[in-house]
């Protein structure tokens, strides 16, 4: 059963379950242990992960729900569907 | 497209903000407070799993939503100007124009990040990004973490990370110690400040000391740090949080033609007068916007701001003595803050200024400003539209950061459409 103060969704496909209020951007991090939350890939191909956290550097764009939104600008929702790249 | 209408509209629910909207509340004003971040308190009280709010700030949310005639909008940017007096705004299920009487400018500062060999592997991050992150509940307990680059914030940062159960291995301040020793002086002004100094100090803080490099594959693994002295150390670490200080967020103010002044290291801020009024009639500014100086300045400015905007001008006057009480602790801070003249040249040929569109210092070093740099490189051009580069091209290369244009932030097409066409349609 699930814990009342969690929210359930799903990163690259799988399910993850993470404490309500909890950022799109952390998740990232809890569902890539121990890797450091990869977001997207850059022009060139290199791995960015959220960096300025706080919705300016746009490097934590993901697609949620299928829309590209910014991880670390996002509440988890139970449902949601968060897409990253790998 | 639904359409809003509101007496007194304020951008951004910083503590500028939530200060500004309830002391306009009392005069009975419609007022729209809205932010893009997910709940009121902007960065300083940001909240989530991993935030302990101050009791200020918990109060000031209360009262907020005791407020029947202030609507609180979170998750929602501005997008574009939408003619006299109205704005194009954006949340995650639509886009609407916002029709307003008075506006005010809350809209903060966000961190000077200055690119380094490495600044571009995942778990680098900003100072005050790495405080957001955790707030937001991303986990860092047990990891070993480098904060460095300048200002209180750093400290700040680590107490954050260190109430989370990371291992803050070293805190590296750009500026030297007999000038932080001039602030901590400085400090018996605010004894509230003292205090709060007092309680974050670390034997892990280095003053002098600055990023040479990160290294890693795929991941942070180590970084170089390099003391005033000319002894260089490279310590093994999972994570480095780097920010040079704040650049006031000035874009909308530009865009709405809000005249500037210059700020710290170079920065520019919005210009307000005494009511905190900017040099376009009917828009008013509070807070980092206007130059960066804390929560409490903020604080003051916005209650001035508000006041003013429903035409209690008396009243807001006598918020004057409590804003340069802070604004003199402002001062202090950019005076002993300043940064190297160095840390211009952190970046290397190969070192990527802009992280959107991936271009290299290299690419960047010929060109006059930024506008060649535009058109040769595509610099400042990607979906931060020059919000990290071009701060950072400001301080390095001493550039006028570009003319901010429309849409402010990435927008969908659905919304933008809503503007483009005239009224009625059809082609223009």
């Amino acid at each position: 059963m699930k814990a009342p103060d969690t929210v359930t969704l799903h990163v690259n496909g799988r399910p993850l379950s993470v404490r309500t209020g909890t950022s799109v951007a952390a998740a990232l991090r809890i569902a890539e242990a121990p890797g450091m939350g990869m977001a997207r890939r850059s022009v060139q191909g290199e791995a960015r992960a959220p960096f300025c956290g706080m919705g300016i550097c746009q490097e934590c764009r993901v697609d949620i729900d299928g829309r590209r939104r910014l991880a670390c600008q996002t509440h988890c929702e139970d449902g949601m569907v968060v897409e990253a790249a790998t | 497209m639904a359409a809003g209408h509101c007496d007194v509209l304020i951008i951004g629910a910083g503590p500028a903000g939530m200060a500004a909207a309830l002391a306009a509340a009392s005069s009975g004003a419609r007022i729209t407070l809205l932010d893009d971040n997910p709940a009121p308190g902007g960065q300083i009280w940001r909240d989530g799993p991993g935030a302990h709010l101050p009791p200020q700030a918990l109060r000031m949310r209360e009262a907020l939503t005791r407020c029947a005639n202030v609507r609180l909008l979170c998750g929602t940017c501005v997008v574009s100007l939408a003619g006299a007096g109205a704005l194009l705004l954006e949340d995650a299920r639509q886009g609407w124009v916002q029709h307003y009487g008075k506006l005010i400018l809350c809209t903060g500062a966000r961190e000077l990040l200055l690119p380094f060999p490495g600044w571009t592997l995942p778990g680098v991050t900003g100072a005050g990004g790495l405080q957001a992150l955790v707030k937001a509940g991303m986990p860092v307990a047990g990891e070993r973490i480098v904060i460095a680059g300048s200002g209180p914030l750093l400290l700040v940062a680590a107490a954050t990370a260190r109430q989370a159960g990371a291992n803050v291995i070293r805190i590296a301040e750009q500026a030297r110690l007999p000038a932080v020793a001039g602030f901590a002086a400085q400090l018996l002004r605010w004894p509230g400040k003292a205090r709060q100094a007092l309680g974050l100090a670390s034997v892990r803080y280095r003053t002098g000391t600055h990023v040479v490099s990160v290294q890693g594959a795929g991941r942070v693994e180590s970084v170089r740090l390099l003391h005033a002295g000319g002894r260089e150390m490279e310590i093994n670490c999972d994570r480095v949080a780097c920010g040079f200080g704040l650049v006031p967020n000035t874009e909308l103010g530009q865009l709405l033609g809000c005249a500037l002044t210059p700020a710290s290291s170079g920065a520019r801020a919005l210009a307000v007068d005494g009511l905190q009024a900017t040099s376009v009639a009917g828009i008013y500014a509070a807070g980092e916007c206007t130059g960066v100086g804390g929560s409490e300045r903020a604080l003051a400015q916005g209650r001035i701001a508000g006041l003013a905007a429903v035409e209690t001008s008396a009243a807001a006057q006598r918020h004057g003595p409590e804003r340069a009480h802070w604004q003199a602790f402002a001062d202090q801070l950019h005076r002993h803050f300043t940064l190297a003249p160095s840390l211009k040249n952190l970046a290397r040929p190969d070192t990527l200024v802009c992280r959107c569109e991936d271009v290299p210092q290299a690419a960047l070093a010929g060109c006059g400003g930024w506008t060649e740099a535009k058109l040769h490189t595509r610099c400042g051009m990607g979906a931060c539209q020059g919000r990290v580069c071009g701060a950072a091209a400001h301080f390095i290369f001493g550039w006028t950061p570009p003319v901010p244009r429309p849409p402010l932030s990435p927008a969908r097409v659905a919304t933008l459409a809503s503007i483009a066409l005239p009224p009625g349609g059809g082609s223009p």
